[in-house]
């Protein structure tokens, strides 16, 4: 392997770090996007207006600062009510028992760990944009295939897994591509809430090493390899699965 | 939670506010005077005008903007010419190394962009031109530059708003943005959520203030 002052094995670990919180996100991302993407497209009003709440939120707000929110403030939010259930349990167990102790109920700090918290947000950010890429896709299939299934007596469930869902993903393809795309390069962000992946350890190695640049190039290079496998990765599965449509 | 704190810091969210602004609007006029020789050029016959066009998109639309900025701006002490000569005056300053890493990075973006649009750009009208007698560059400028701004607009305004999003990141690196903003309140104060929350929102209003700008750009367009 190239060696990287010392730095290669702890690098590689970074590096598989951020693949695998890339990975988790797109998958609650995908999971967030379909059901946003139908809440949008059902006929319940209330799901509509909270899909639409999601997705423009969503836009509107910087991926890092959602990042921080979510991090700080929703560590701080959780905790704040975890106290106030405490209390609340507390006082009404006294209420009851008068010589009942005071016990922790729930825990008394619950630390969020930045794994945790970059997968949640980077997830809950791609969703919107999958939702918009599900949206456009589930309204380009066919109607007569969902009526033919209906008319099978398939029930709803099996009309999406059977019918839509696999017509609708062919649709999805490059949209869900691009954003797996951008997804990727946002997994840089998880630095800044303090994740080891591979941009916070360069940090750390330039600091005792003097060569930041070798090493932010070395992230760069492993960012545009990342990038590079996953785009010829998409053109060969869009060619596979347009086949059957042409 | 207590929002007495943001109207307390208003002022100085606005400064943030006013910061994050330039510094968008200077990186995308940079990055607009990047990109469209580059996107020109991409499509350049010659592959030594051409390649380095592609590395350097390529390179820039490949790997994050967070770790570009790094690179600049961490990375530019590494080298000692550098150090020694003038440049370091710029390169020492945090708004120097955002502003070229966002410039470059919108270019690479643009000019991709700009090439999309020119390849797709219609051919009769072009053939038209050429009939008509004008020259090559005539043709650059009356035919496809026109035509491809006006098609390449939906797409742009795209580009401004990843970049409003993503110059959250000069917050990290010592830039007093909304972000940066966002941070030291929340450093005074330990009020996290109230203090990324207004930032958010200042976030959310220039984004949609462009949004709905360039809805009205692209609606007088179409009377035309």
């Amino acid at each position: 392997m190239f060696s990287l002052y010392g730095y290669q094995d702890i690098f590689l670990e970074g590096a598989w770090l951020t693949l695998q919180v890339a990975l988790l996100s797109l998958v609650l991302s995908v999971v967030l996007g379909l059901l946003a993407a139908l809440a949008k497209l059902s006929h319940s009003t209330v799901l509509k207006s909270i899909a639409t709440l999601y997705t423009t939120i969503i836009r509107g707000i910087p991926d890092l600062i959602l990042m921080l929110l979510i991090f700080f403030g929703g560590q701080l939010l959780i905790n704040d009510m975890s106290y106030n259930l405490n209390e609340w349990l507390n006082e009404t167990l006294t209420g009851y028992y008068p010589d009942h102790e005071w016990t922790a109920y729930l825990p008394e700090y619950i630390d969020i760990s930045p794994y945790f918290a970059g997968i949640v947000t980077i997830g809950f950010i791609f969703g919107a944009y999958m939702a918009e890429t599900f949206r456009g896709a589930i309204l380009s299939v066919n109607k007569g295939q969902l009526e033919a299934a209906t008319a099978y007596g398939m029930n709803k469930y099996k009309r999406f897994s059977r019918v839509m869902f696999p017509q609708m993903m062919r649709y999805a393809l490059p949209g869900l591509g691009n954003n797996w795309l951008v997804l990727l390069k946002t997994t840089a962000l998880v630095s800044i809430i303090g994740l080891q992946d591979m941009v916070k350890i360069a940090g750390d190695a330039s600091g005792s090493t003097q060569k930041p640049f070798t090493f932010y190039l070395v992230v760069a290079l492993i960012f545009l390899f990342y990038t590079a496998v996953s785009t010829s990765a998409l053109k060969w599965a869009e060619r596979k699965y347009s086949i059957q449509t042409r | 939670m207590d929002f007495s704190i943001i109207l307390n810091e208003y002022p100085f969210y606005l400064e943030g506010l006013w910061t994050t602004t330039w510094l968008v609007a200077a990186s995308l006029l940079i990055g607009l005077v990047i990109a469209i020789p580059a996107g020109i050029l991409r499509s350049h016959s010659n592959w030594f005008i051409k390649g380095p066009v592609w590395a350097y998109m390529y390179f820039f639309r490949g790997s994050p903007l967070l770790v570009q900025l790094f690179l600049i701006y961490y990375g530019a002490a590494q080298f000692d010419s550098l150090r020694d000569s003038w440049l370091w005056y710029y390169f020492q300053e945090a708004w120097f190394c955002a502003l070229l890493a966002f410039a470059l990075n919108t270019g690479a973006y643009t000019a991709e962009i700009v090439r999309g649009v020119i390849s797709t750009m219609p051919i009769g009208e072009l053939e038209a031109a050429k009939a008509y007698g004008m020259s090559r560059w005539q043709r650059l400028r009356r035919i496809t530059l026109p035509n491809s701004l006006r098609r390449a607009l939906p797409a742009y305004s795209n580009e401004i708003i990843f970049m409003i999003h993503g110059s959250a990141i000069a917050g990290v690196v010592t830039i007093v943005d909304i972000t940066g903003t966002a941070r030291v309140v929340n450093a005074r104060y330990y009020a996290p959520f109230e203090a990324y929350l207004a930032a958010g929102l200042l976030y959310m209003c220039l984004t949609f203030s462009v949004i709905y700008l360039f809805k009205l750009w692209e609606k007088s367009y179409q009377h035309n």
